[in-house]
């Protein structure tokens, strides 16, 4: 059995620790709040360039661009976003998981496919596994604002419009609530799976100047800010995720002082129980 | 006297919403002033000052970029960033005019020059936005 003085640095080593899992937790709980709500403010521009997009792309029957029309397919595009740090549980691994998988199942040289990627786990993961990775960006704030990511996502989509690559796809983890969190796959480009079902009083636009150079404008942002947002919706799973991994790191700490509280106290009971054994031993010994 | 309901929209969240009697802005194809009852129509928008009238009062938003959706009873402006005078942080956009000026005197192969002359625009523009209001 472990002596006394072994227990007790155990019980200290593992408050401490469980002060910092603690402190973590509280941080990514009001990190996860405002990422959240930065999600929840980019909400209304999403919805409102959907609407026009896709009014757009049903309303005039001549518009076209290459953004909106699917070609052959010789090189995929997968933009990855994951986080900087780790301690987020299985955010990053599932995720890379899943795209790992889905890459070796769908291709077969490094040709065929080029990666994008967010957060410094993914783009250590892809590299290690001399995968290519055409671009990356790492460092990205807490908060990030649209002019933080601007550049990967103008570039990415120069990609497409290049046709260095044929289509893009996003694979992120979706906050559903602040316990669950989804990996998802999502096709950018080319933006083939527009909602067109019309909505009622949607109004037939005119173009100023035309319906191409409106195109030409609104696809790339468009595809743009699909990335930004699901960078935010993926910022916000993180710091859930993180948020998570803590909570059960401090529970679990809490069982584990538990533990070692109780047998610290058997330890203290028997020695004392030995002491008193020994005493009346002892005595008895002198009768 | 009918009014529109303007609505300025960027990724980062709303800017404005409210009611005015008259927008105008600059389009890629030119000024553009559009009144309450205006045909639906679609325009992208240049690096520019968006003034907004009301009763008595005038707004200016300096956009970048972004475009314009008009209605008969509602404008969105949708920029990929859009701020009122007040939000404008004059000293950076200062320095960001410097640097960008910097970079297109420099004449050096390797720098990017719309992305420069692309920033100088928008530094330009913040200032202007700014200055007409104080």
């Amino acid at each position: 059995m472990a002596s006394l003085r072994d227990i007790k640095g155990r019980i200290t080593s593992t408050k401490k620790t469980k002060q910092i899992t603690k402190a973590m937790e509280m941080v990514s709980a009001s990190k996860m709040n405002r990422a959240e709500q930065n999600a929840r403010n980019y909400v209304p521009y999403s919805e409102k360039i959907e609407e026009v997009v896709s009014s757009i792309a049903q309303g005039g029957g001549d518009a076209s661009h290459p953004m909106l029309e699917a070609r052959d397919v010789k090189k995929t595009g997968y933009l990855v976003i994951t986080s900087d740090r780790g301690l987020a549980g299985a955010f990053n691994s599932s995720i890379l998981r899943r795209v790992y998988q889905q890459i070796r199942s769908k291709h077969t040289s490094a040709d065929e496919y080029t990666l994008i990627t967010i957060g410094r786990i993914g783009r250590d993961f892809f590299r290690k596994r001399n995968m290519p990775v055409d671009m990356d960006i790492t460092g990205v704030s807490d908060q990030p604002d649209f002019a933080d990511i601007k550049d990967i996502a103008s570039n990415t989509v120069q990609l497409y419009t290049d046709e260095r690559i044929d289509q893009l796809y996003i694979f992120y983890n979706h906050y559903v609530s602040a316990i669950t969190q989804e990996v998802t796959e999502k096709k950018i480009l080319p933006l083939t799976d527009l909602n067109t079902e019309g909505k009622a009083g949607r109004s037939s636009y005119e173009y100023e100047p035309n319906q191409e150079e409106i195109l030409e404008v609104l696809l790339p942002q468009y595809a743009e800010s699909l990335i930004y947002g699901a960078l935010l919706d993926s910022k916000a799973s993180e710091h859930a995720a993180r948020m998570t991994a803590m909570k059960s790191a401090t529970d679990n700490a809490d069982e584990l002082i538990g533990d070692l509280t109780l047998s610290y106290n058997r330890a203290r009971q028997a020695a004392i129980t030995q002491e008193i054994t020994e005493i009346v031993g002892g005595a008895a010994a002198l009768e | 006297m009918s009014t529109l309901t303007v609505s300025v929209v960027t990724p980062d969240g709303p800017v404005l919403e409210d009611a005015f009697e008259m927008v105008s802005c600059k389009a890629e194809s030119g000024e553009l002033g559009v009144l309450p009852g205006h045909i639906p129509m679609v325009a992208p928008l240049t690096i520019s000052a968006v003034r907004l009238k009301g009763e008595g009062r005038s707004e200016r938003i300096a956009v970048s970029g972004g475009f314009l959706e008009v209605r008969p009873d509602k404008v969105t402006i949708l920029a990929q960033s859009a701020e009122k005078p007040t939000d404008i942080d004059a000293d950076r956009a200062r320095m960001a005019k410097e640097r960008a000026e910097r970079r297109l005197q420099d004449k050096q192969a390797d720098i990017d020059f719309q992305r420069a002359e692309m920033a100088l625009k928008r530094a330009i523009n913040r200032l202007d936005v700014i200055e007409n209001n104080f």
